[in-house]
């Protein structure tokens, strides 16, 4: 035990290192991408350049390659700060609070705009548009839970009406501002379907600036967050009300949406918050872990989504991010190491075989048993008559296919052997395998008959099921425990009488 | 304005004086009412518990029981009424109170290891904001191996049975280091080795001068496990020492009217009888 213990203690700090590596790896990422992005883009951008709608691409690019650099790496560090606040939000099953806030963000925008315009500024000024986004989320956010605490109306109600009253009145201001003709007006509606295109290098600073205080408060209180998470009363009870972390973590959802409303749209906003948490479910049960693969999938998400755009600026940001977001979502759900479908798949496939093996094994040695000349153990004469098939056919509740296949299998393996007259027998391997698995089997046996207060007569169907999953330390202990009482013997004899009438032939897989 | 002032002023003294709470009982309950949506669930409660005792808190479905506990916690609001721990409000003693809410309370499949889950009790201790450090960890281990669960540190929670992530709760509980321990059916559902382990766990506690109150189901074993017991009802029927109030009168008093429990009590009043 104690050994396990050091070599616990040993690991954990090389984990932590290894995710540190990782995070400055994605780091070092976002850093040299962009370069080599820029490269590559140059010779398409040239080639694009004829077309009519990519003459304000190049004044929007008006620094060149640096103004792309620098939008993808703020497009990067918005899908980092989305993919981690999302985690949360995901976790805290507020899922689809972000989409009533993003839709609550629009009538800010048209807010802001009218209010720049009226003093003469420019309509369009980012930083503008995004503070009116932001307390505009920021009252929709405080009124789903102001809905929600101070009426006995429920979460979704909340979020569906906030989310299509906000949203509604948005679009009639944006409507309202059209028929005004003040301004430049046109653009505004970039904001519901993104469009990297349009933004400047000093857009994606803001933007990553935001993204990287997100980043860093989401850090800050992950301890915080992954207790209200996963135990809200439990949080309340050790003084860190669940009343109040909801709000920060609410906040950071809403600096989230608005940042991301330029390069992802309103509208397909909570794609980027959902998705990258929910792919990462499948290739992980750590928390840490989850966290930064969700980044990395935002990260990614944001990156191809932002230079598509930049390229193509007819087709929306938004709906790119949301589409590579897809794709890497079904590849982690097909193929993900920890709950993917293709591996769960094959966990059961090993774990069936397992029992099936164990099945046969088992019922070849206890014929063995049996068989063999009183007071000698199963010596190699014996073993070599073997068990008649149709006997083994009734000995479990499998079926004639399920027999054939755990046959051809263990034949393979080189555990039994197909003697004449339609008999099976154990080889040396296959007895040494046998007298392992009876072992466990009677082990576990002895100790619900002694430990648990289980009928015997019911112990047998338990430990059929159980001994597949008995862990080794389990199985040490065991043997500890049975030595003293059955000294000198490797298999100890059953606790209760093998009855074999009893077993049904019937359906079923067995157990 | 004077006159009511001093009219409240007398009344609150009056009632410190008329009830006579003991100073520093680990917990101390004044006159508690508390109500879901106009619908009360607990009726003036009077309650002192005393120190280094393993405390019952029995009841049928429905008496207000987990209810007790939580407003006991400000989980829940009160109506009205006011609770001590060992003298002060609760917000001010949390670092003495140990708290194991129900197994069913929480998502299991929750991504986070069983040393994850046994750290959050250090949560306060490490305060706002601050890493877990080696220590703390190593303090979650300590409570994990006190409750026969250190091989399964980096286990995922979802991997566990029923009864190995009641014992994950119990030493998340113990990793806070409390004098109080506030337990929610700790015993329900759990295989025979989880029983003895928290058996084996509060025997543990008492011996070290802890206080534990602890809400449970089964009547049957109420004598074997607790020195005190309190019926609760909505209100409290009776409390005291097990052998003084565990009585076929007393349960039927609590029991009474449930006409769905009438079997199980029936069961408890016998082997009550009979002792």
């Amino acid at each position: 035990m104690n050994p396990g213990h050091n070599k616990h203690t040993r690991r954990r700090p090389a984990g932590v290192r290894r995710l540190y590596t990782a995070a400055l790896i994605l780091l070092g990422l976002t850093l040299a991408l962009p370069g080599a992005e820029a490269v590559e883009t140059r010779s398409i951008t040239d080639t694009t350049v004829a077309l009519p709608t990519v003459e304000k691409l190049v004044r929007v690019l008006s620094f060149d390659d640096y103004n792309l650099r620098v939008v993808a790496l703020g497009s990067m560090m918005l899908g980092i700060a989305a993919g981690i606040v999302g985690s949360f939000m995901l976790l805290r099953r507020r899922a689809l609070m972000g989409d009533a806030i993003s839709h609550a963000t629009l009538p800010g925008i048209g807010v802001a705009f009218l209010v720049m315009t009226s003093y003469g500024g420019s309509g369009k000024f980012l930083p503008g548009l995004l503070t009116g986004a932001l307390v505009f989320g920021m009252i929709g956010m405080g009124l789903v839970l102001l809905i929600r605490t101070q009426t006995r109306l429920k979460e979704d109600a909340a979020l569906g009406i906030v989310l299509s009253v906000f949203f509604g009145l948005g679009v009639a201001l944006l409507g309202i501002i059209q028929q005004l003709n003040v301004g430049h007006a046109a653009g505004l509606e970039s904001f519901i379907y993104g469009k990297t295109a349009s933004m400047l290098a000093s857009d994606a600073w803001l933007i990553g600036a935001a993204a990287l205080v997100v980043i860093f408060l989401a850090t800050i209180f992950f301890k915080e967050f992954s207790l209200v998470c996963f135990d809200q009363d439990y949080s309340n009870a050790q003084g860190r009300p669940s009343v109040k972390l909801d709000i920060i973590m609410m906040s950071l959802v809403v600096v989230v949406t608005v940042i991301g409303l330029q390069a992802v749209g309103l509208i397909l906003m909570i794609a980027l918050l959902i998705i990258p948490a929910a792919a990462a479910r499948f290739w992980t049960y750590k928390l840490g872990r989850l966290i930064l693969i969700a980044a990395l999938i935002g990260e990614v998400s944001c990156l191809l989504g932002a230079c598509i755009s930049a390229l193509a600026p007819r087709i929306p940001a938004g709906a790119v991010i949301v589409v590579v977001a897809t794709g890497l979502f079904i590849i982690s759900m097909i193929f993900g190491s920890a709950r993917g479908v293709v591996h769960g798949t094959a966990r059961h496939r090993r774990v069936r075989r397992t029992v099936e093996r164990q099945h046969l094994l088992r019922a070849l040695f206890e014929w063995n048993e049996e068989h063999a000349v009183p007071g000698k153990p199963a010596t190699d004469a014996v073993v070599r008559s073997g068990m008649p098939l149709g006997e083994l056919m009734q000995e479990q509740s499998w079926t004639h296919g399920v027999l054939r296949r755990a046959m051809r299998r263990a034949r393979r393996d080189d555990l039994i052997r197909t003697g004449g007259g339609g008999r099976v027998q154990l080889t040396i391997e296959g007895l040494a395998a046998a007298e392992r698995v009876v072992r466990n089997h009677r082990l576990w046996e002895t100790y619900l008959i002694t430990h648990a207060d289980i009928a015997p007569i019911h112990v047998d169907s338990n430990a059929d099921q159980i001994e597949h999953v008995l862990g080794h330390a389990m199985v040490a202990e065991l043997e500890r425990l049975s030595a003293s009482e059955f000294p000198g013997r490797v298999v100890p004899p059953s606790p209760h009488v093998i009855t074999r009438t009893a077993r049904p032939a019937a359906t079923g897989g067995g157990t | 304005m004077a006159i009511t002032g001093i009219l409240s002023r007398e009344r609150a003294e009056d009632r410190t004086l008329g009830t006579e709470h003991p100073e520093n009982a680990p917990l101390s309950i004044d006159d508690m009412t508390v109500a879901y949506h106009h619908k009360p669930v607990l009726w003036d409660i009077e309650y002192d518990a005393p120190e280094k005792k393993l405390i019952g808190i029995i009841g049928p479905n429905g008496a207000g029981k987990s209810t007790l506990i939580k407003s006991v916690l400000d989980l829940v609001p009160r109506a009205s009424g006011r609770v001590l721990i060992y003298g002060h409000p609760y917000a001010q003693q949390r670092h003495l109170v140990g708290y194991v809410p129900q197994r069913e309370s929480v998502d299991w499949d929750f991504p986070v290891t069983a040393l994850d889950v046994v750290t959050m009790g250090r949560y306060a201790k490490i305060g706002w904001c601050r890493p877990v450090t080696r220590t703390h960890r190593e303090a979650a281990r300590n409570a994990m191996d006190r409750v026969g669960m250190a091989d399964y540190a980096s286990r995922q929670i979802s991997q566990l049975s029923g009864g190995q992530q009641q014992r994950i709760f119990l030493a998340r509980a113990l990793v806070q280091d409390a004098q109080l321990y506030f337990m929610d059916e700790p015993f329900s559902g759990v295989d025979a080795a989880t029983e003895k382990a928290i058996i084996t766990l509060l025997q543990d506690l008492l011996a070290n001068g802890k206080t534990v109150l602890c809400v449970h189901h089964d009547l049957q074993t109420v004598p074997e496990y607790f020195d005190e017991v309190v019926l609760l009802n909505m209100r409290i029927v009776a409390a005291g020492p097990t052998r003084d109030v565990f009585t076929p009168e007393m349960l039927q008093k609590t029991y009474g009217g449930k006409l769905t429990l009438l079997d199980e009590a029936g069961h408890a009043l016998a082997r009550a009888r009979r002792r």
